[in-house]
């Protein structure tokens, strides 16, 4: 096995998802055929390459220090399930 | 049991930058909830991150003012974790690739020199702010995301500190440094310059770490001092009882000057960081590292060094001189018009630091004094137009006004007389007027001497040469 349901579980919870058992074990055995297969670039010898970042071979993407327009509040706020005046309205956070 | 404290410091500082990090929305602080946003701050999909050249050449002077190796290579990556706060469901800041590493500063502690190394720098984008907003009927959170996306240094030491004291002194030597590079304003209380503190603790002699808590929240140097004395109070009776000291992050309450439990965060050091692919890959040649090392102003410590050296001021002149970089300006430029350091210093520290914490605690930069000013009243002083004594009076009214002393001394008719005739009157009528301390003088009690000195000067309303009033003075009374 290359991941165990235990592991599963506690990516959904990072993840915020739910899942119910017979999801877990569907997917328990989804991922760790990816896993399986994808450990076949092991067999591969990958010493003295850096590690691959980027899929396109570009840099330094820069914009100057220059202010552009915001989009204003309203539209900001336009698909926010709740709102209150200026704000995004979100369920009580206590700390 | 006695306890040795351990303590490292993560100091988020946040840019002066006009702009975000990855988009065009001002950093303005206090604007309107969320009018400073757009698609790319928002986390709207599909919008795409671009890179503030400003914040990288910031990092590289941070780095370069603490002695850190800039990284040649920098890839951005994504922290993984759900907060109302974060729009995007990940903060995108830098990992196994800071761009500073290996840095250092050296503090000083009753005197004893010590140096604290600066594990890495590292760029990133501040969250959003939530806030209770006190608005009626309103008991949810509020959400405001203007300083979503803010550029932040995240600025990591070693845990090389072994005192609250040396965690301040490490703190506020990193605050001035920020301040003079001009990158970030230092305003603590608006979360310009924030602190958390890794604190733990481990049996005198031994050198295995305890287990540490991380404080956060702290928003003055006073709390961090009271944060850190807490915990070491807290963690060093659970130690004695036996038990044993969570990893955990722990609030700094200011009201009571406790620190208590952040509960619900024991998940959240999963962060599972990744390579960002919106943002490409940062190269920074060494051509670009020199070029910035040529913008770096002249540091506190060089300055402080300089001022001893170069100018022959005392370590306490050169301390207090160098403590803001716009206040060394202000002595540099008086120096330059007007020669004398010592002298110089003396003013600025007494009658300009006086007049400007007597003012609101008004910025030097403000001053209506300006060095140009000061200089042309110490020269009347040193040209004997005015005596000491009245320069004070003179810059007071300079203050003010604005005016120039020429025109004050002037107007008032505050010059000097050095005339001998004209005082040898004055000093002939305080004699003749108290002819019973006259005869004390002469029956060897000297002390009334200083009486004699201030009747003469407060009949010439201040005006008279000293020197002179002495000189006539002795004559007349031996005579």
């Amino acid at each position: 096995m290359k991941i165990t349901r235990s592991e599963v579980e506690h990516v959904a919870r990072l993840a915020r998802l739910e899942l119910s058992d017979s999801e877990l074990d569907t997917f328990t055995g989804q991922m760790d055929g990816i896993l399986a297969y994808v450990e076949k670039l092991n067999a591969l010898d990958t010493d003295g390459i850096v590690p691959t970042s980027h899929a396109v071979p570009m840099e330094n993407a820069f914009r100057p220090d220059q202010p552009a327009d915001s989009i204003g509040v309203e539209a900001a706020l336009a698909n926010a399930p709740q709102r209150a005046e200026s704000f995004f309205r979100v369920p009580k956070v206590i700390e | 049991m006695k306890y040795q404290v351990v303590i490292g410091l993560e100091v988020h500082t946040q840019l002066t930058t006009n702009t975000k990090i990855f988009c065009g929305c001002s950093t303005r602080f206090g604007a309107e909830p969320n009018s400073q946003t757009c698609p790319v701050c928002l986390g709207f999909p599909g919008a795409l991150p671009v890179l503030n050249k400003q914040v990288v050449e910031n990092a590289i002077l941070a780095g370069l003012a603490t002695n850190c190796s800039i990284t040649q290579r920098n890839v951005f990556a994504r922290k993984n974790y759900f907060y109302p706060d974060l729009p995007k469901g990940y903060q995108i800041s830098q990992f196994d690739l800071p761009i500073c590493q290996h840095g250092h500063l050296d503090i000083e502690v009753d005197g004893e020199r010590k140096r604290i190394g600066i594990t890495r720098i590292h760029m990133e984008e501040d969250a959003g702010k939530l806030v209770h907003a006190d608005i009626p009927g309103v008991d949810d959170s509020c959400v405001d995301l203007n300083r979503a996306c803010t550029p932040l240094l995240e600025i990591v030491s070693e845990p090389d500190m072994r005192s609250p004291d040396e965690a301040i002194a490490y703190l506020k030597k990193l605050h001035q440094i920020v301040m003079y590079l001009g990158i970030c304003d230092g305003n603590l209380e608006e979360g310009s310059f924030r602190c958390d503190a890794n604190v733990s603790l481990m049996p005198v002699g031994s050198t295995v770490f305890g287990t540490r808590a991380e404080l956060k929240n702290i928003n003055s140097f006073k709390f961090i001092k009271q944060a850190i004395e807490y915990e070491i109070e807290r963690q060093a009776e659970i130690l004695d009882d036996g038990g044993k000291v969570i990893q955990e992050t722990r609030l700094f309450d200011p009201n009571t000057g406790t620190t208590r439990s952040m509960r619900g965060k024991e998940e959240a050091h999963d962060y599972r960081y990744f390579p960002d692919p919106d943002l490409v890959p940062v190269l920074i040649p060494d051509q670009w590292i020199e070029d910035v090392r040529a913008t770096l102003p002249e540091l506190p410590e060089a300055k402080r060094a300089r001022y001893v050296a170069e100018l022959g001021l005392p370590e306490y002149d050169a301390e207090v001189l160098v403590s803001s970089r716009e206040l060394a300006a202000y002595y540099e430029e008086t120096v330059a018009l007007f020669p004398q350091a010592k002298t110089v210093s003396n003013w600025v520290m007494g009658e300009v630091s006086r007049a400007l914490n007597e003012d609101n605690n008004r910025s030097i930069t403000d001053c209506p004094v300006t060095p140009a000013l000061l200089a042309d009243l110490l020269k009347l002083m040193e040209k004997g137009t005015i005596s000491g004594k009245i320069a004070k009076t003179v810059f007071d009214e300079m203050y003010k006004s604005g005016k120039a002393p020429e025109k004050i001394v002037e107007e008032k008719g505050l010059v000097q007389v050095s005339d001998t005739g004209a005082i040898e009157a004055m000093v002939d009528e305080v004699l003749n007027n108290n002819p019973a301390q006259v005869e004390q003088y002469r029956g060897g009690k000297e002390t009334v001497f200083g009486f004699f000195v201030g009747q003469v000067m407060r009949a010439s309303k201040g005006k008279a040469n000293p020197a002179v009033v002495n000189e006539l003075l002795l004559k007349k009374l031996q005579g």
